[in-house]
């Protein structure tokens, strides 16, 4: 009998167990069946109110959460910080706050500071999942992604994942590290040595500057975007030279012995780290990758409800 | 065999259990002829079982095949969701058709409350708007219904205490099935 989650929130990869991570895919696998259905929902969260809280830009992680949402029938309020009080002065636990007392259960939160997560879960008692915060985690991303590359490779013990681009930056290749080293892949970073934190060997990955070597080596390529937004200082002399070392286009992925599978949490900077001929190539998932995200939220949202009394 | 089911009463043995299966495929066949306009429904994961034996048993003694089935699992429809401390994992769900307009039989192992069937109800709407639902099942505890709903085929009704339960012990691919009560529910 399964006991369902070992925790009522999702804060990030590195809190939650293997059996977290495999309880969550079995149930996204019966998700992605429902959303394929002629009529997409199911009523398991018709008695839940959750509050998307969005304190920085999204698109496609909000639109997936709210699909998520709706699809299990729940009921949503959103929140993005511009149009807020937030930009009045308000406090991060009085906005909150002031959302529960409308009798919210859950809170899907984006917030620019890492570790807000673990603040408001230590005040609050609605469940609360991370949708990025940061430079810290992005746990539904890293497992969207993970669950996409098992569909396509099976088991992941001992398969080799390059996560290249601004790992500096980059809260989607820390939860991807934790993730796929839970599921026992081998995983490989790259990019250019501004953009690699110092001590990330310690997380048990390996470093490669040179993005052919690393193409070569690897099963799938997992390319992350150059977060112009974030970087302070400059990191790389021009995005042109970027691309020039570390953009991955068609030309070199038909250069290399096998095939690889090539993934992007989007949005693509074409051109940049990612060509349009590669993005659009058979090589690439990236649109698995969404429609995976629907069912592997949807799964998170209904474990996680399952933790209320 | 473990001690818990020394002290279990044996209420079907696989020689009525064989028979109970070929009696429900005939019933089947004389209110549904060539199963043309109908579709059998397992729900997951008792079932699913029995609607395999069935359908077997309809090859066999009556030579029809083909019949159009699916597997439901209606874990995301279950009203006791947080209330119970049912698992909430789910098993899959393969209906690569729709029901609409289709006589549907709902094939589920023990009917009980009744609010698993309520369930599966809700979850085939999901797939169609069915021309009528028929419900077959194994086993009936006829006293212990939370929701007015009755089965059309019945292999066996058995009048049971609340706290005790019904197992079937499947034989999937053999004919030594059974069914046994127990006083309560062991894990």
């Amino acid at each position: 009998m399964s006991q369902g989650l070992s925790t009522k929130h999702l804060l990030g990869i590195k809190y939650i167990t293997l059996d977290d991570i495999n309880l969550i895919f079995d149930t996204a696998r019966e998700f992605k069946e429902v959303i394929n259905r002629p009529i997409k929902k199911v009523p398991s969260l018709r008695d839940i109110t959750i509050a998307n809280l969005f304190f920085e830009n999204s698109t496609r992680t909000r639109i997936s959460f709210e699909l998520a949402e709706k699809r299990l029938s729940a009921d949503i309020v959103n929140f993005s910080a511009s149009s807020s009080s937030v930009s009045k002065g308000e406090t991060l636990l009085d906005t909150v706050n002031n959302i529960l007392s409308m009798k919210v259960d859950m809170v899907v939160m984006r917030h620019p500071a890492p570790g807000a997560h673990f603040f408001l879960a230590n005040h609050i008692d609605a469940n609360i999942i991370n949708a990025g915060d940061g430079t810290h985690e992005h746990p539904t991303q890293a497992l969207l992604d993970a669950y996409s590359m098992q569909e396509k490779l099976g088991n992941l013990t001992g398969k080799k994942i390059a996560i290249i681009g601004d790992i500096f930056h980059s809260r989607v290749a820390l939860s991807n590290i934790f993730c796929l080293k839970e599921l026992g892949a081998e995983v490989t970073v790259c990019g250019p040595p501004t953009l690699i934190p110092k001590y990330i060997t310690e997380l048990g990955v390996k470093v490669e500057y040179n993005l052919h070597k690393a193409l070569q080596w690897c099963d799938v390529a997992n390319i992350l975007r150059i977060q112009l937004e974030r970087q302070d200082i400059k990191y790389i002399p021009s995005l042109r030279e970027y691309a020039l070392y570390y953009g991955v286009n068609k030309a070199l992925l038909d250069s290399l012995d096998k095939e690889i599978i090539i993934m992007h949490p989007g949005p693509i900077n074409r051109g940049v780290e990612l060509s349009s001929d590669a993005a659009d190539s058979h090589h690439s998932i990236i649109l698995d990758q969404v429609e995976n995200g629907v069912a592997v939220r949807m799964a998170v949202l209904y474990l996680l409800a399952g933790k209320r009394n | 065999m473990q001690p818990i089911m020394e002290k279990a009463k044996l209420i079907l043995d696989s020689k009525r259990f064989a028979l109970t299966i070929d009696r429900l495929s005939y019933e089947l066949v004389e209110n549904h002829g060539d199963f043309s306009h109908s579709c059998i429904v397992g729900i997951q994961d008792g079932g699913v079982i029995l609607m395999d034996k069935i359908l077997k048993a309809l090859n066999e003694k009556s030579n029809i095949s083909n019949i159009l089935n699916g597997k439901l699992d209606i874990t995301f429809y279950r009203d006791d969701f947080r209330k119970s401390s049912h698992p909430i994992k789910a098993s899959s769900t393969e209906m690569d058709f729709l029901v609409e307009g289709r006589r549907v039989i709902l094939v589920d192992d023990v009917l009980y409350t009744g609010r698993t069937i309520l369930a599966a109800m809700t979850a085939l709407l999901d797939f169609g708007r069915p021309a009528s639902i028929e419900l077959l099942t194994l086993i009936d505890r006829r006293f212990n219904r939370h929701i007015p709903i009755q089965a059309d085929y019945l292999g066996m009704a058995i009048d049971t205490m609340d706290h005790s339960y019904v197992k079937v012990e499947w034989d999937i691919k053999g004919n030594s099935d059974c069914v046994r009560m127990l006083k309560e529910k062991k894990n």
